[in-house]
């Protein structure tokens, strides 16, 4: 996992913005209509979903991987 | 997570927001304290958001400064008159496109003709959205709105064009899209002192992408990547390459010139000074 994933959920309000703009088809919308991450261990942490949020509602950290 | 520095210029307990689902105005709200965040001048105590009436302008209420929401298109008057009570302070204009360029229009031309050290973000989301989705004067030509439902008639006001013809020292375009560029272009209309003036395109899925069939929220934004054109790229381009709905985009005008407060206390001195 190189990131982090964090949403807030009471903020999403399933748009999908950041599902479309995802260049990895991390994100999905569930069956309520809100964000999951459904691929979390491609997510490369480029922030585009972050980047175009209208409700500030997801977030990504780049996390160093541990040393092996 | 980290959580993030832009929040605390949120007020939290409005959020979340009661735009629509995939609205911009959301990500231009955002780069507006982001651009505020990357200038060590302003803080919450001497910044000033000003507001007038539309679905832009329930930003001020989520934005934790001081705050002004106005009366319908008269968000510029009121923030003339902070500015020349207190120059010292940093005010803000969040305003729509039929607030500003219609209902307003006529206070839009004359702060820009005074120079009044503002700066003024305009949501362009092309409809009237809080009302019902009626053409606005930035409702493209043919384009349909509740109010035109065969199309609109017509022509558009190009709002940067407006600005600058009417004396703006600063003049800018960005879109919901290009987050950085936007959050630049505001930061740039910060350090001018004088009238700038930021036009930010939002999608507006509900009235707007609606109507005119434009699809998902992600599909009017990923328009707004295919049609709009960097500035330097826009003037290389040949006109009959200027075709369809591309638009350009970035840093129009800036010119430095003198300002309406200190124009005001020249005034002031050639009348004798102000009483001590």
């Amino acid at each position: 996992m190189k990131s982090d994933i964090s949403i807030k959920m009471a903020r999403c309000k399933g748009c999908g913005i950041c599902v479309a703009f995802c260049p990895k088809q991390v994100l999905a919308l569930d069956e309520l209509g809100k964000v999951r991450v459904v691929n979390g261990e491609a997510c490369i942490a480029c922030g585009q979903c972050e980047l175009r949020c209208p409700d500030f509602a997801i977030f990504v950290d780049r996390v160093k991987e541990a040393a092996k | 997570m980290i959580e993030r520095s832009y929040e605390k210029y949120f007020r939290q307990n409005h959020l979340p927001h009661l735009w629509c689902p995939g609205c911009g105005n959301g990500i231009a709200m955002k780069a507006i304290v982001q651009a505020i965040e990357k200038k060590p001048g302003f803080t919450q105590d001497n910044t000033v958001i000003v507001s007038g009436i539309g679905c832009s302008s329930r930003a001020s209420g989520y934005m934790n400064f001081d705050t002004l929401h106005t009366a319908h298109g008269r968000a510029i008057p009121f923030a003339t008159g902070i500015k020349l009570a207190r120059p010292d302070l940093n005010v803000i204009v969040i305003t729509g496109d039929g607030d500003c360029t219609a209902i307003g229009g006529n206070h839009f031309i004359h702060g820009c003709r005074r120079n009044v050290d503002l700066t003024v973000v305009l949501f362009n989301n092309n409809i009237y959205g809080m009302t019902g989705g009626q053409a606005s004067p930035t409702t493209p030509v043919g384009k349909k709105a509740t109010t035109a439902p065969y199309g609109s008639v017509d022509r558009t006001f190009d709002a940067c064009k407006l600005a600058q013809a009417a004396g703006a020292t600063y003049v800018a375009r960005s879109t919901a899209y290009h987050v950085p560029h936007l959050v630049n272009m505001i930061a740039g209309g910060l350090d001018n002192k004088g009238f700038s003036f930021i036009e930010a395109l939002v999608q507006c899925p509900t009235a707007y992408g609606r109507k005119n069939r434009m699809g998902s929220p992600a599909n009017m934004m990923m328009w707004m990547r295919d049609n709009a054109v960097m500035k330097a790229a826009w003037d290389k381009l040949p006109d009959e390459k200027k075709t369809g709905e591309k638009f350009p985009i970035g840093l129009f005008y800036s010119q430095s010139d003198i300002d309406y407060d200190t124009a005001y206390d020249e005034v002031i001195e050639r009348a004798g000074g102000a009483k001590k």
